[in-house]
């Protein structure tokens, strides 16, 4: 069978919405685009977990310390799921954190972003956490099995991320005029970022088409956005605060919310690494790896031990 | 047949969906116990891949470890979306 015909059969399989699994023929480039995508998921979950992890000790009650411990925990957790998912595509996990720490994979810009209040946790699991989960529900139908089966568990796990820093903010909002202002303070930072999480608009998002004709994505980024938009509009008039958008207004003909201009400029400056955290990210990453190295050592020469101690029962019996 | 190790089998009933494990049987090799599982397990159309692992090479937790390692779960409760509640006008988050 030539390229041609297979690449024809791939095309015809993922058109009837069937699945690829790990041993299924597949072109080059949906292989190397699905270890870009998920890989830079995966390192997001994990530096994502760094933001938050700067409020773990300072959380106002024993119940929010253990909520955000469980959320950090997950994220860590769905990292594992989705480094696993990569490595069916035929590379190591070695050669994927090798990427993130020398800066040559890239990680959510979201989390170059920094943690100043308590709020920002409410307003991160809100608007991030909710960012996020727009595009993972969409993900449980993408064609790569393994990619698939790992987004309906991590969406699973995550339904209680956005309701927990909704609660914050909730609870924040009926209190005094300082936490008040605090939410609305954090919402005036996160919200932008948030809306720049989907990604550049359609026309400007050039592996867009290939990716959806290949149904790894699922829907396209200006879709995802005004879901998420449309969603979180009546979710910030319960709060009783102001989303920071003059624009922002319901469009009865079209039936969402059109919305100000995003400022881009600034989305591609974060992506190029001059954001206000990326350096201080990466160096966490790569100092955690680095100090954690006798925990892989220690772990390794244990195994060993135990091995020869099997050897040497074998050989005396 | 005497030497002949155990292989468990997993099936996968239609790609997207994660192999389950059906039953075990015992074959001489992998590739028989391949063979076998498909004349055992799919004569009905039942899957579209099989996995098969010889049973020792399984590493199963103790049953009577189960108190400590699944109870620590069932007090966080915080785990669950249901443990925060939404205002009325919002049911749906």
């Amino acid at each position: 069978m030539s390229t041609h015909s297979l690449e024809d059969r791939f095309q015809h399989l993922i058109d009837h919405e069937e699945k690829i699994e790990a041993r299924d023929w597949m072109p080059d480039a949906y292989r190397k685009t699905l270890i870009r995508q998920i890989s830079q998921h995966a390192h997001s979950e994990v530096v994502g977990m760094l933001p938050e992890s700067n409020w773990i000790t300072r959380a106002p009650s024993l119940k929010r310390k253990l909520a955000l411990l469980a959320k950090v925990q997950d994220e860590g957790g769905h990292g594992l799921y989705l480094y696993s998912a990569t490595e069916t595509l035929g590379i190591s996990r070695d050669e994927l954190i090798e990427q993130l720490l020398t800066g040559k994979a890239k990680y959510s810009s979201i989390f170059n972003y920094p943690t100043l209040s308590w709020a920002d946790i409410g307003a991160i699991g809100w608007l991030v956490d909710g960012a996020a989960i727009m595009n993972q529900v969409a993900l449980c139908r993408t064609s790569y099995g393994p990619y698939a089966r790992a987004m309906v568990r991590i969406c699973k796990e995550e339904s209680f991320h956005q309701r927990q820093g909704y609660d914050i903010l909730l609870t924040m909002s009926k209190g005094s005029d300082e936490q008040k202002e605090m939410v609305q303070d954090a919402v005036n930072r996160w919200w932008w970022p948030s809306l720049m999480m989907f990604g550049p608009n359609d026309e400007a998002s050039p592996n867009s088409a290939q990716s959806m004709k290949w149904k790894i994505k699922r829907l396209s980024n200006d879709e995802l956005r005004q879901r998420f938009v449309d969603a979180t509009v009546p979710q910030a008039e319960i709060l009783g605060i102001q989303l920071p958008d003059p624009l922002l207004q319901y469009n009865e003909a079209r039936g969402h919310y059109d919305f100000g201009p995003i400022d881009w400029e600034e989305f591609f400056e974060v992506v190029a690494g001059n954001g206000p955290c990326n350096k201080e990210r990466l160096a966490a990453r790569v100092k955690a790896h680095e100090i954690g190295a006798w925990v892989r050592e220690a772990a390794t020469a244990y195994a060993e031990k135990q091995k020869n101690k099997i050897i040497s029962t074998v050989s005396v019996a | 047949m005497r030497d002949w190790p155990l292989y468990e089998i997993f099936i996968r009933s239609k790609n997207g969906l994660n192999h389950k494990h059906v039953g075990s049987l015992h074959a001489s090799d992998p590739q028989m116990a391949i063979q076998n599982a498909r004349d055992v397990y799919t004569r009905r159309n039942e899957g579209v891949s099989i996995w098969v692992v010889e049973a020792n090479h399984i590493t199963a937790s103790n049953p009577d470890d189960a108190e400590v390692l699944f109870d620590p779960a069932t007090d966080k409760i915080y785990r669950h979306p249901t443990f925060y509640e939404l205002p009325e006008a919002l049911k749906h988050m």
